[in-house]
This record gives structure tokens, sequence and C-alpha cells, in this order.
């Protein structure tokens, strides 16, 4: 497997669905290639960091005029 | 056979109920709808829009337009991406309208191939997110995602942020399997490339 396959391969990977033999070719791949090693587990962080950090906060008051300019966007629809 | 019979049940989600009493007018099935979805479609709007005023004017928009179009949704997708492919479509347009010198479609950054070669290969620190406060680590992830073109930072958002599956993420953008592949890699790798900068272990400190 050369790094670009590695790579390709790495957004199945990271969600489990690649079969028995896929995964151990990656595996095998990452053991030999430290830089893919790094890109791979770098990679994870980043997700996890987007995942799990809220980038842009929606605090309840904006969250309250948006939901009532909504419903009052669809009443006069209705009307 | 009750096994059966539940696992079909499972299936169901609970969205269709509501969406077909909305369909016949009940407006507090709708309200639901919005409620459950109002965090979502907004933070889908920021991320591309990267405005918050935009943002803001995308989902009032995106939820008037499903709820106009609600006969149309026939239940092939689930509605939560249906209505995220309103909100996408409602936010490229924005950005289009603002950007009048640059096109903005699912299509330009296909050409953008440089930026996605890994070349920084130093591990990060351990705990990176600890490093900088959590005003200034928010700071560095908005000012890091806004750098990547809108069609990459469109699927990351929808992927990673939002957690849809690949195929649902095709289904919101428009776009094949494989467009999406390479294009969440490219954002993934783009995204890294830029967070090393500050997560990288160094002697010269965090700061690039």
């Amino acid at each position: 497997m050369t790094c670009t396959e590695f790579l390709s391969k790495l957004d199945d990977y990271f969600d489990g669905k690649v079969d028995a033999d896929l995964l151990a070719e990656v595996q095998a791949h990452v053991k030999k290639c430290s830089h893919c090693e790094v890109v791979m587990d770098t990679t994870r962080k980043t997700i996890s960091i987007y995942r799990e950090n809220e980038v842009y906060e929606f605090p309840e008051e904006l969250r309250e005029r948006l939901h009532a300019a909504i419903m009052k966007k669809c009443s006069k629809a209705k009307a | 056979m009750p096994a059966i019979q539940s696992q079909v049940a499972e299936e169901v989600h609970p969205d269709v109920a509501l969406v077909a009493r909305a369909k016949q007018g009940d407006t507090a099935a709708f309200e639901q709808l919005v409620r459950q979805y109002e965090r979502q479609i907004f933070r889908v709007a920021q991320h591309i829009t990267q405005n918050r005023e935009d943002a803001e004017d995308i989902t009032q928009d995106a939820f008037f337009k499903a709820y106009e179009k609600l006969d149309q949704f026939q239940g092939n997708s689930k509605f939560s991406t249906w209505l995220v492919r309103i909100a996408v479509n409602e936010s490229l347009m924005r950005l289009r309208k603002r950007k009048t010198s640059r096109t903005v479609s699912m299509d330009e950054d296909v050409r953008t191939e440089d930026g996605s070669i890994p070349r920084d290969f130093a591990e990060w620190r351990p705990n990176p997110e600890q490093l900088y406060g959590q005003g200034e680590l928010g700071e560095i992830l908005r000012k890091t995602i806004q750098g990547l073109p809108a069609g990459f930072r469109t699927v990351f958002t929808l992927r990673d942020v939002e957690n849809l599956s690949t195929e649902e993420t095709a289904e919101a953008l428009g776009l094949s399997v494989p467009a999406v592949k390479s294009r969440l890699l490219r954002a993934r790798l783009q995204l890294r490339e830029r967070l090393s900068r500050y997560f990288r272990q160094t002697n010269e400190g965090a700061n690039p």
C-alpha cells in the first residue's frame, strides 16, 4: 500500500468500514510509515476538536428570537 | 413474528410522524421539527457563510422554505437531510451574492489541488486543546476553517461537525459519493495542516 492509497482509505478506516484484509494492510502501512502514522493521528484529532468544541455559539436568546421569527413567518404564510 | 415487527418499527425515524402531521397542517408538529433542527441549521449556515447575520437569515429562510414545500418532501431521504440541503443551497447563494468577484460553487474547488498533500509530519502535543483558553481555541478553530474554500468547508461541516454519513452528505450537496470522499479528504488534510501550526510539538513555542 502506498501513502496515497493509505490516505484514500482514511475515511473508511475512521468509520470502521474496511474489511479485515484492508484493515491489515492499513495497519501494516502505518507501522512502517511514520509520516502516515502522524497524519492519521493528527487528522483524527482535527476531526474530534471540531466535533467536540462549539466553534460558533448559539446562545439561548438567539435561539428563542430565531424560533419566534420562523414560526411567525410560517403562520403568516398559512393565514 | 414479533422480532421482525420490532425491527421494522425501529427503522421508522420519529420525524416521519411529525412530518406527516405537519403536512396535514399541524403547526405544533412543524414547530417541534424547528426546535429539533434550528441549532443544526444555524451551525451549518454559519460554518458555510462565516457570518452570523447571514446565518440568522438563512435559518429563517430555510425553515420557511421547508414549510412551504413540505408537500414536495417525498420522504425518500431523512427530513433533516432535506432540510440541510435547503440550508446549504441558501448559504451558497448568499456567499455568491457577497463575493461578487469570486464564483462559489461545489465544483469550484475541485481545481484546488495544492494544500492537500501532507507536508507537516510533526506530532501534536498531548491534549492540544488545553494549550489555549476556550476563547482563544474558538478563535483558532474559526480562523482555520475560514481559510478553507467554501466547498471543502461545507463537506467537512456536514460530515465531521454534523456527523452526517457520506451518503447523506452526498444527497444534501447533490454530489456523488466519490466526490464527497475526495473533498472530505482534502478538507481534513488542509485543516490538519493548518492546525499543526498551533498544536505541533516544537521547541519554539506553540505560535506559528
